[in-house]
């Protein structure tokens, strides 16, 4: 049976290092090229007709603007617009890694815990530097909800302070985490077919039943590595939400 | 089977023993961090400077068409209702007149019917009177030419009678007694 942990491995394709940190090009590294140039030659491709009526694939490419935009709208308002470029990005970003990592032999960019982190980590200082622009010292208000009696207050508030520290873990274990059980998961059936096309005997006639389950399993893939990538998109939407509006 | 499977799987992990988890492998945190951002920038540029810009003057464009056309139809609309308003009145005007003119029209041509009725009765009621004068002169004119006639008779009664011609005045005398 293949080693279903092998499709993470990490290999240096170019050996770099930069100011005593190695930088090599890696197959992550790759993928994450790979990502970035199909997100933007498929958008420019499909926004090049330019049409009023658009074109099925321009119409993609607008469905993509517009479901962002309706995200950021409903969440934050007009004035969550401003972060617009950078959800916009998050999103495909993960997208695209999470669609392109289910092609069979490819790298999954966010099947990697540093990868996730990273994002969540980008969003949460997002979050702490834009609430204090434009709040000022009333972001604090954040941690400080309306309407609890002053004497729950102190525990209300280290509750608040906890979760809003603990965020960035969950925003980034979810998405790693999922990535990382559904390639296991296919990796898993997909063995199980081949380790009973070798057995002996009748239990080669089970065969079909792992073959139906990675079929299954993959069309729940694909659920997932939009689910995730929306999710991921909305939480950013609420979190960023509270940095513009903390007074909850 | 059970050896076999077994086997498989243990060869990978036996072999690298010292192998930790490949998503948590520490050392390929730096260069993964670094090429993250690379890449993640990359795309950011990319798509606020030159993707994003042409996806909104696309919808823009196509919603403020929309928007144009939509307040010309409303232009138009509005034109068609005054325009009908205003074709309603025309039709009103003209059913109006068009009443007025019958009635004027009615009444002109029974004055005239009336008119001509009366003059007409009125000649016909001076034939009449015409006509029975006629006949009132000719019938005194009868009568004198009976007086005549008898005279003229009785005269010759006489003559033949008495064989002397009485005169008319004789007559007249004895017929009027």
């Amino acid at each position: 049976m293949p080693d279903p942990i092998h499709q993470f491995d990490l290999e240096r394709l170019f050996q770099l290092n930069l100011f005593g940190y190695d930088a090599s090009f890696t197959n992550s590294s790759l993928y994450m090229v790979v990502v970035v140039v199909a997100i933007v030659g498929f958008l420019l491709y499909a926004i090049q007709t330019r049409s009023l009526v658009p074109t099925r694939l321009q119409s993609l490419a607008e469905m993509a603007y517009e479901f962002v935009a309706g995200m950021i709208r409903d969440s934050m308002g007009e004035e969550g617009m401003k972060f617009f470029p950078l959800i916009f990005t998050l999103f495909m970003f993960i997208f695209a890694a999470n669609m392109i990592g289910l092609i069979p032999g490819a790298f999954t960019v966010t099947s990697h815990v540093i990868v996730t982190a990273a994002l969540a980590l980008l969003v949460f200082l997002t979050v702490i530097i834009a609430g204090f622009a434009k709040n000022g010292l009333g972001f604090l208000k954040l941690f400080v909800p309306d309407g609890v009696p002053i004497y729950v207050l102190p525990l209300v508030s280290a509750i608040e302070v906890i979760s809003f520290f603990s965020r960035p873990i969950s925003h980034s274990l979810r998405l790693f985490a999922n990535m990382l059980a559904g390639h296991i998961t296919l990796k898993v059936f997909a063995g199980f077919i081949v380790m009973l096309l070798g057995s002996a005997g009748a239990a080669k006639f089970l065969m079909p039943l792992p073959l139906i389950a990675v079929v299954g399993i993959t069309a729940l893939e694909f659920l997932v590595a939009f689910l995730q990538a929306y999710v991921f998109t909305m939480l950013t939407c609420m979190y960023l939400n509270d940095a513009l509006h903390p007074g909850h | 089977m059970a050896q076999k499977v077994n086997a498989g799987t243990e060869v990978p992990h036996g072999a690298g023993h010292k192998k930790v988890f490949p998503p948590l492998d520490q050392q390929f945190y730096a260069s993964q961090l670094i090429w993250l951002a690379i890449t993640f920038v990359a795309l950011y540029m990319l798509l606020s400077r030159l993707v994003l810009p042409r996806i909104s003057e696309v919808i823009d464009e196509r919603s403020a068409r929309i928007r144009r056309d939509l307040d010309e139809a409303e232009r138009l609309k509005s034109e068609t209702d005054k325009a009908l308003k205003s074709y309603e009145q025309a039709l009103a005007d003209a059913r109006a007149q068009a009443g007025a003119t019958v009635k004027e029209t009615r009444a002109q041509l029974t004055a005239e019917n009336e008119r001509a009725k009366s003059s007409a009765e009125t000649q016909l009621a001076a034939k009449v009177a015409e006509a029975e004068a006629r006949i009132v002169a000719t019938k005194s004119k009868a009568m004198a030419s009976v007086s005549d006639i008898a005279t003229e008779t009785a005269g010759a009664v006489v003559n033949k009678l008495l064989g002397t011609m009485p005169s008319v005045d004789e007559i007249k005398k004895a017929l009027a007694s």
